[in-house]
């Protein structure tokens, strides 16, 4: 191991203080739903009951006439507009036109004085639908006799970011293929094969606050305050949509009751504005719980995956064929199906491998981005068959991890980034925490996963720091204060390049009126890009302010003396910009920014009788390159962790002929506090190998992939291999009568 | 119909629906946002407020059910000398992050401290599982709590 000398640093590397906490705490922290404006009419959404049916009439007059509703908007309403949007594809209307395709689309809204009327007034609407036939699975939409739920070419959105879309095949919206060499020759002569089908659920994103968004329409100006992630991008789309000029959306963000993708790109912001402009006043759409569940969710995933190895443990060959079930809509469906792809493989030295990701349409509730997508679906898969194969051959997992893993500077994928970190001694951190190699107790298992979301998205952020005379910075910067802290890590980044303390530098959410253009905050991209922004904008008042003192090394103490010095007056600002830039096309194929380390372990006990497994102690590898705020750092694996036992061992939407039958917090669990594993760790690692601010960069999504295969290998080490998730205690039960019947339980 | 009570220390009466819910009654008719509305069915926590010291999900009570009793929600309670050392402890572990649960969280760790009732870390664990948090992983909630109650975490 190098030991890196680091330069001193004042800010930058210490467990800062969130600049939000006073706020938040006292519960004066404003969201969304907190926002009273004058005139503001309360939004209600009809939904359709039906998966899947031609709507044949809808009768308004009796809502309309209802007192204290101020209008009812339908599909007639959108007529003069293109009514279709959708980032990746645009293939849904903002309200349905002559036909649903999943239960849950907006058919029809109204805006009322109070939510009572509003939601009276959406009773008596009456719809009269013809019903279709339900395509409800992803096999019954690639079936050769499937309903097409989609006809027409495929109109590209303006954010799909995946070069030349093809033309859609059947149901299959999106199809993502990759390969090198000739896998088929290395399965003929391998010595081991494993091979097997997999599925993964449909999850819940469940940000606490739901969906949520405040419209007001004045001639061609829309305002919006909307729960989202990626303001600038829903800017666009509004403006699209609605056919007026981008500067003529202001779109404004406060805090997010969270979002874990959930709230990336646009979801109800047409639908409010569309209402909003009919009503002519201010309207704000409030989801409850099931309608943000049908909102949007996680794919589901069928896949087929095998691998082949030799004897001695290397790595020949993997094959993976997997279909997203996308839903009726594409939302983000493309770009979590590529980078499911891509995290296929795995980070292995392969011979040859192939890949085949399909995005597949269904009616059910549309699927967009949740944390750690594609690679959440992929790894445990890829790697439990890694674990496997090393079982077979007789040989210790890790080593079969140390001896195939790529090293620094090694090609992933033909003309994309190549490994920028240090995965073998990632794996073997997390190893060592949960006691790899110590003896066991009868029905206790351990097992590590490595893997790599491309991470980063399109590289485009600008920042702008304002120096006031007396000393107080303001940051101006896009990116959404999720809950992740990056108000915090860009106030420790303008305050470290500027000499002053934190608590001078304030850092305000997006207005897209006065804040710089910021391309999204997912990805884990914000530290590292935006931040890079913000170091730049940073830097750049220092220049000037070393311009006007004649020399380097300033003390934040003369700053005001400056000022008069330069100004003339005690006034003035001076004004720093920063951006970033793709230094290529920016394109997928050339990408990711960085590659985020997705490295875990778990130690899991099971109870066989009952099926039920005990995650006793987990690990993640925060390979950060730098942590600008190593207490967030710990803190976003630890949140990631949670979701990723979620995932692994209890969350499931469950459909059944497109109708989501579990959909409220009663029926679909999330962890709880008695959900935390006994010992719970983070590694931070720091490389100093990113691109971002200080060699950061992004963490936050990597543990929710790693943890639910590193929970999955340690089960199969206890001795029951799963192949489908949740891993609830009947599933694992049932599994056991099965190795029971197969003369391998126990082992 | 009239409803008299005290709110965050202070004597109240208004004239509300019957089936007025005590959540839409704090956050609209006295600008309380702190109580936040999520799941609607008790089971996420974010929109307690204490009744009488006692933990209660405000999105499903009615505010003629508080008649007569003493309501404090997080505004009140960030009022109180008491609430320094629970800011301490949340900010010193950063046990919060997006903020939406963290009025109810506090609001019913200071019912259980009040009623001594968190004697260990699994006890913690056990009295917090009807307060979800959907961000944190909890473990930095479960030090600050600790360190509250004086256990070891």
């Amino acid at each position: 191991m190098t030991v890196v000398e680091r330069p001193r640093l004042a800010h930058v590397g210490r467990p800062v203080a969130r600049r939000d906490a006073g706020e938040k705490l006292r519960g004066q922290a404003q969201f969304v739903g907190d926002l009273v404006l004058r005139r503001m009419l309360q939004g209600k959404v009809l939904r359709s009951p039906l998966a899947h049916a031609r709507v044949v009439s809808i009768d308004t007059r009796a809502a309309e006439e209802m007192p204290g509703v101020a209008c009812v908007l339908t599909g007639a309403d959108t007529a003069d507009l293109d009514p279709y949007w959708g980032h990746a594809i645009k293939d849904r209307p903002i309200v349905a036109l002559d036909r649903v395709r999943f239960a849950g689309e907006p058919v029809a809204a109204v805006a009322a004085e109070d939510e009572a009327t509003a939601t009276a007034a959406v009773n008596a609407i009456e719809v009269e639908y013809e019903e279709l036939p339900v395509v409800g699975t992803v096999d019954d939409a690639i079936a050769p006799d499937a309903t097409l739920l989609h006809e027409g070419p495929v109109r590209p959105g303006l954010f799909h970011g995946l070069g030349e879309l093809p033309p859609r095949d059947g149901n299959v919206c999106y199809r993502y293929a990759i390969g090198r060499g000739e896998p088929e020759s290395h399965f003929a002569r391998a010595e081991l094969v494993v091979e097997g089908e997999y599925t993964f659920p449909a999850v819940y994103q469940y940000a606490m606050e739901t969906h949520t968004v405040v419209a007001h329409v004045e001639r061609d100006e829309l305002t919006v305050w909307s729960t989202c992630q990626h303001p600038f991008l829903v800017r666009a789309e509004l403006a699209d949509l609605f056919a007026v000029p981008l500067a003529n959306v202001r779109l404004i963000v406060p805090y997010l009751g969270g979002g874990f993708g959930s709230k990336s790109y646009t979801k109800m912001e047409p639908l409010t504005v569309a209402l909003a402009r009919k009503a002519r006043r201010p309207v704000r759409i409030q989801n409850t719980v099931d309608e943000s569940m049908v909102t949007t969710r996680r794919h589901g995933m069928n896949c087929r995956m095998r691998t082949a190895m030799t004897g001695d443990g290397r790595l020949l060959a993997r094959e993976v064929d997997c279909w997203f079930d996308t839903g009726a809509y594409a939302d983000n469906g493309p770009r979590v199906t590529a980078t499911g792809g891509d995290a296929a493989p795995g980070p292995y030295r392969w011979d040859a491998y192939r890949v085949d990701a399909r995005c597949v349409y269904t009616n059910t509730s549309p699927a967009g981005s949740y944390r750690a997508f594609g690679a959440t679906h992929l790894q445990w898969i890829g790697e439990s068959q890694i674990d496997e194969l090393a079982r077979r051959a007789g040989l210790d997992p890790l080593d079969v991890r140390r001896e195939n893993l790529c090293r620094p500077g090694e090609e992933l994928r033909a003309g994309g980034k190549p490994l920028d970190a240090d995965l073998v001694g990632d794996v073997e951190q997390v190893a060592a925490v949960i006691g790899w190699g110590e003896p066991k107790r009868e029905h206790v298992g351990r097992g590590v996963s490595v893997g790599l979301l491309a991470a980063g998205a399109h590289p485009v952020s600008t920042a702008i720091v304002r120096l006031e005379a007396d000393g107080q910075v303001t940051v101006l910067v896009g990116t959404t204060e999720v809950g992740q802290g990056p108000r915090t890590a860009f106030a420790q980044i303008a305050a470290e390049e500027l000499g002053v303390d934190v608590e001078r530098v304030t850092v305000r959410g997006a207005d897209t009126r006065f804040t710089p253009y910021d391309r999204s905050t997912g990805a884990s991209r914000s530290t590292t890009i935006a931040g890079l922004a913000v170091q730049r904008a940073a830097i750049h008042v220092r220049e000037q302010l070393e311009g006007i003192a004649g020399h380097a090394g300033l003390d934040a103490a003369t700053y005001p003396d400056l000022f008069r010095q330069h100004f003339g007056l005690a006034g003035g600002e001076l004004i720093g910009r920063g951006g970033v830039a793709p230094t290529g096309s920016g394109s997928y194929a050339e990408g990711p920014v960085f590659w985020e380390v997705c490295v875990g372990a778990a130690e899991v006990e099971l109870e066989p009788e009952t099926g039920m497994v005990h995650v006793r102690r987990t690990a993640t590898a925060a390979d950060v390159g730098r942590a600008i705020n190593p207490q967030l750092v710990e803190r976003q694996d630890e949140g990631a962790t949670l979701q990723g036992l979620g995932n692994a061992l209890f969350e499931e939407m469950v459909f059944e002929d497109g109708l989501l039958l579990n959909d409220s917090l009663l029926e679909y669990r999330v962890p709880s506090f008695e959900d935390l594993p006994d010992e719970m760790t983070c590694v931070i690692v720091e490389n100093e190998d990113g691109p971002g601010p200080y060699g950061a960069k992004g963490c936050g999504e990597g543990a929710l992939a790693a943890i639910p295969a590193a929970v999955v290998n340690a089960l199969a080490d206890a001795g029951v291999p799963m192949n489908e998730l949740p891993l609830t205690p009947e599933r694992v039960w049932r599994r056991i009568q099965t190795l029971k019947e197969e003369g391998t339980w126990p082992r | 119909m009239t409803v008299e009570l005290r709110l965050n220390g202070k004597e109240i009466r208004d004239e509300v629906a019957p089936e007025r819910l005590l959540l839409d009654y704090l956050r609209e008719d006295h600008g309380l946002t702190g109580a936040k509305r999520s799941c609607e069915v008790q089971v996420c926590g974010t929109c307690t407020v204490l009744v009488d010291g006692l933990p209660v999900s405000s999105c499903c009570t009615i505010v003629a059910d508080v008649d007569g009793r003493d309501v404090l929600t997080i505004e009140g309670f960030a009022d109180l000398p008491e609430f320094e050392r629970f800011e301490r402890a949340f900010v010193d572990h950063a046990a919060l992050q997006c903020g939406f649960c963290t009025g109810g969280m506090l609001l019913t760790i200071k019912s259980l401290l009040d009623g001594d009732e968190l004697t260990n870390v699994g006890e913690i664990r056990r009295c917090l599982a009807g307060n979800i948090c959907r961000c944190t992983g909890y473990r930095g909630i479960v030090e600050a709590v600790a360190e509250l109650a004086g256990v070891v975490a």
